[in-house]
């Protein structure tokens, strides 16, 4: 099994609640480009880890970490630096 | 003004009581839950396969959320149903503590992918692994509510009958639903039906041709998928063998946290 079929892997569409804290709005139908491989998606059909320390978002197609949340002290910390685009 | 009115709701925590509570099978239990601040007609507009988050704080202040899916459809009163996941700390209390009366606090609804209408079309296939038909059963309720006559075939594997989640309900589907069942360990005598876990003969056996005409003005047949992420990965893989274009194919995984 390679990274994004392991059964650890949800979709986007599981932290629509969190992306809505992070973002104001309803994101899972927002197109994420990846940077990586510039393959289009919406945020429901990303693969969402959420067992580590935070919640890992890759691309589905080259496995490549779009965006990465953590959570410390009831702040949010966002990493958006594998995407390319977001809209 | 009023998309400002929307997000601010969408991403508030809002106290919910549990109003009603019902065994669907000895792992899985419906919560009917009423949102105080969604009270009065129309406040909670949900759309059928959309999800709610569920957070639970301890006495100690220590919090825990999870994503439920709804299980009711658009305009029905708001319930989730939930699978008892062995250690998963929110869903123990759940289904095996919480009572009518008792208090949790929700955030949704949550998603615009895994969601169907009526205007969507089909003909529709539903597949489902174990407690993933909570979703799809809120869009055959839907199906139902709007008076849809769109076909529908739902493929729903569970691991024995007793596992069979809304069971009676499926019993007795409304006319043009037909509810094909696979029992992946043990079948009760004289079961007639599928009893291995879904593979591709089986899906070229219930799913619609790919080249289906559409019943509702549309792309053809339109299939959602919503289980573990085994099961989505099979089903969605072997549809689009079938001829199923990727984006006719919506796909909900679910993990083991619970």
């Amino acid at each position: 099994m390679d990274a994004v079929t392991d059964d650890a892997a949800l979709d986007g569409n599981a932290i629509g609640g969190l992306l809505i804290e992070v973002f104001g709005a309803e994101m899972t139908t927002a197109v994420a480009i990846c940077a990586s491989c510039g393959t289009a998606s919406q945020v429901a059909e990303l693969a969402v880890y959420e067992h580590g320390p935070g919640t890992v978002v890759r691309c589905r197609a080259c496995e490549a970490v779009l965006m990465a949340f953590v959570r410390r002290r009831g702040v949010i910390c966002v990493d958006l630096e594998g995407l390319a685009s977001l809209s | 003004m009023a998309g400002t009115a929307v997000r601010g709701r969408l991403s508030t925590w809002q106290t919910a009581t549990v109003a009603a509570v019902s065994s669907e099978t000895a792992r899985t239990r419906t919560l009917r839950l009423e949102v105080a601040e969604r009270a009065g007609p129309g406040a909670f507009q949900h759309r059928a396969g959309q999800h709610v988050d569920v957070r639970l704080t301890a006495d100690d202040g220590y919090q825990a959320e999870r994503a439920y899916s709804i299980a009711s459809a658009p305009g029905e009163p708001l319930a989730i149903t939930v699978e008892r996941v062995d250690d998963g700390e929110v869903s123990s209390w759940l289904t095996q503590e919480a009572r009518p009366g008792d208090l949790m606090e929700v955030r949704g609804p949550i998603g615009g992918y895994f969601v169907w209408e009526s205007a969507f079309g089909g003909p529709l296939l539903l597949a489902a692994g174990g407690s993933g038909i909570v979703p799809l059963r809120a869009m055959l309720r839907e199906r139902a509510r709007a008076g849809s006559d769109v076909p529908v075939r739902l493929l729903y594997s569970s691991r024995s009958w007793a596992d069979v989640i809304y069971a009676s309900e499926l019993d007795f589907p409304a006319e043009g639903v037909r509810v094909i069942h696979t029992l992946t360990r043990s079948q009760p005598p004289a079961w007639t039906g599928y009893a291995r876990r879904v593979d591709q003969p089986m899906l070229a056996e219930v799913a619609w041709p790919a080249a289906s005409a559409s019943a509702g003005g549309g792309g053809g047949p339109l299939a959602y998928v919503c289980g573990p992420t085994s099961f989505v990965e099979t089903v969605a893989a072997g549809l689009v063998a079938l001829g199923y274009p990727p984006g006719r194919v919506r796909t909900e995984r679910f993990g083991g946290t619970g």
